[in-house]
């Protein structure tokens, strides 16, 4: 049977069309999709990620070691109560996950995996702790829920202290701040402003309902797949995963080449790569016809195949198809994408197809 | 999940709906319940006029959010007008699909005494919401590229 979160009986009293996703009952939608993508984008929505897959490392020293060796991103560029974005690589370099990774000072690191990977990410990421006597615990004890958009901020005083909510107004992006209980992280996957909280799964429904009630729209995972593809931020399983390195993925700026003498797992296969030439790019793509585009579809450049859509949908703040495409590296910045036997004129461009001044 | 079924037009399995004109046309557009499956509309591919179509060929697409869907002619005829507003609303397909949101209109060289008339088409419906609540069950629903 499929995992529910703690919010379950929430997503059902809403009537939301529920979907399997990585083994877990999830609200696709609670209604309509493109309200609920445009709420996020002009004023605030609330998203249930409590599928997410919460680690806790609580011993800062060995975890460091360890962290410094599992991420092609660098630990040492965080201090306490900042986010690091990294990839989770194998030895060839391919992507394990995508996580986010929080320097919790004394109380040590916390990471967010993805939930359809849990399994094969545990199953890695447990034999290498060992070895650095690094202990961990899942802290599926926790919910997660993301409030995202112009206003989260301002709609987290149905939810917060005053105290609380002045250190969260006050933190930068990719920081979190940990009081009441709390752990509220300025991070997200829309490209907005705003907070990822993780509570205990008892107080989920509680600031659920506080959240609604001050005017946060219920938003499921579909908008939040064309929020974070509007955003440019990769998916795990679509646009890369253990076969693509991070270099044809558009991640090449998550990986620390610096200091040098750090063997991060996967280190060597990367550099070998960037030594012969890096093949592909991940670029993005905007439909210059009317069109959607989806995954899965052939990129040409005239007569010449050159890659393959790896993320697609109708964007509703643009009112056009945008991609993610894996290109040959040499591609030029016109292209055409085949969409049911008809080539349809593309921009390639650099993500994000959306972004804010903030 | 509870769909308005009219009990003046035919329907056909694949979930279109046909209205006979005063005129001799046939206008066609997909059912409540198939926009209901679909979700948001962004987008329809309408047929060209003049194209000679089949019964049961696929000649308009819409996509949604989800996904990209075939619209199939429910009769044998030529097409002879589409619905333009489409092209920049096809929102209206999610919000009149009996009206506003009708799709292209035929004319027909079948008839309509072939397709399923309301109450057949109800129970194709309702056993189709049924398929849904045992899909989502086993996942077999899982959009495979979402998040």
């Amino acid at each position: 049977m499929a995992k529910r979160t703690p919010l379950y009986a929430r997503h059902l009293a809403l009537g939301a069309k529920l979907v399997d996703f990585g083994g877990w009952d999830m609200p696709l939608n609670y209604g309509s999709q493109l309200m609920e993508h445009h709420q996020v984008r002009t004023a605030a929505g609330l998203f249930d990620v409590s599928h997410m897959t919460l680690v806790d490392f609580p011993d800062p020293i060995a975890t460091r070691a360890l962290l410094r060796t599992l991420l092609a991103n660098d630990v040492a560029r965080l201090h306490p109560g900042k986010a690091l974005y990294t990839c989770l690589l194998n030895e060839a370099g391919g992507v394990i996950d995508d996580l986010i990774v929080y320097d919790r000072d004394a109380a040590g690191y916390r990471l967010v995996l993805n939930a359809a990977t849990r399994d094969k990410d545990l199953a890695w990421i447990a034999p290498i702790a060992e070895r650095f006597g690094a202990a961990w615990r899942e802290r599926d004890d926790l919910a997660m829920l993301a409030v995202q958009g112009p206003e989260a901020l301002a709609k987290l005083a149905a939810i917060l202290d005053p105290a609380t909510l002045a250190k969260v107004n006050a933190s930068r992006r990719f920081h979190a701040v940990e009081a009441d209980n709390l752990f509220i992280a300025r991070t997200g996957y829309t490209g907005e402003d705003g907070v990822e909280i993780m509570p205990p799964a008892e107080l989920a429904p509680m600031l659920w309902d506080q959240l609604l009630a001050a005017g946060v729209t219920p938003c499921g995972l579909g908008a939040r797949d064309t929020l974070r593809l509007e955003a440019g931020m990769n998916l795990y399983g679509s646009d890369m995963d253990e076969t693509t390195t991070p270099l044809v993925s558009g991640l090449g700026w998550t990986v620390a080449w610096q200091p040098s003498d750090r063997e991060f797992i996967g280190r060597a296969a990367l550099e070998r790569q960037r030594t012969a030439g890096i093949p592909q790019m991940l670029v993005g793509l905007v439909l210059e016809e009317r069109g959607v585009l989806r995954s899965h579809q052939t990129v040409y450049d005239g007569d010449r195949e050159i890659g393959l859509t790896t993320s697609g949908a109708f964007s509703p703040t643009l009112n056009r198809g945008i991609a993610l495409a894996r290109v040959a590296a040499d591609a030029s910045d016109r292209c055409q994408v085949e969409v049911r036997g008809k080539r349809l004129a593309a921009l390639t461009v650099k993500p994000p197809f959306v972004s804010h001044p903030r | 999940m509870s769909s308005i079924i009219l009990p003046e037009l035919r329907y056909a399995e694949t979930h279109e709906w046909a209205l006979a004109q005063d005129d001799g046309l046939v206008t066609v557009g997909i059912t409540d319940h198939a926009q209901q499956l679909l979700g948001d509309l962004v987008f329809v591919e309408l047929p060209e006029i003049g194209r000679v179509v089949s019964a049961a060929e696929g000649c308009a697409v819409v996509e949604s959010v989800k996904a990209a869907s075939d619209v199939n002619c429910p009769l044998n005829g030529i097409i002879v007008e589409v619905n333009e507003l489409l092209a920049d609303n096809p929102e209206l397909i999610n919000q009149d699909p009996y009206g506003e949101g009708w799709i292209f209109k035929l004319k027909a060289t079948s008839t309509l005494d072939e397709l399923l008339d309301a109450a057949a088409y109800e129970a194709i419906a309702i056993a189709d919401d049924e398929d849904e609540d045992e899909d989502e069950d086993s996942g077999s629903l899982t959009h495979p590229r979402l998040v």
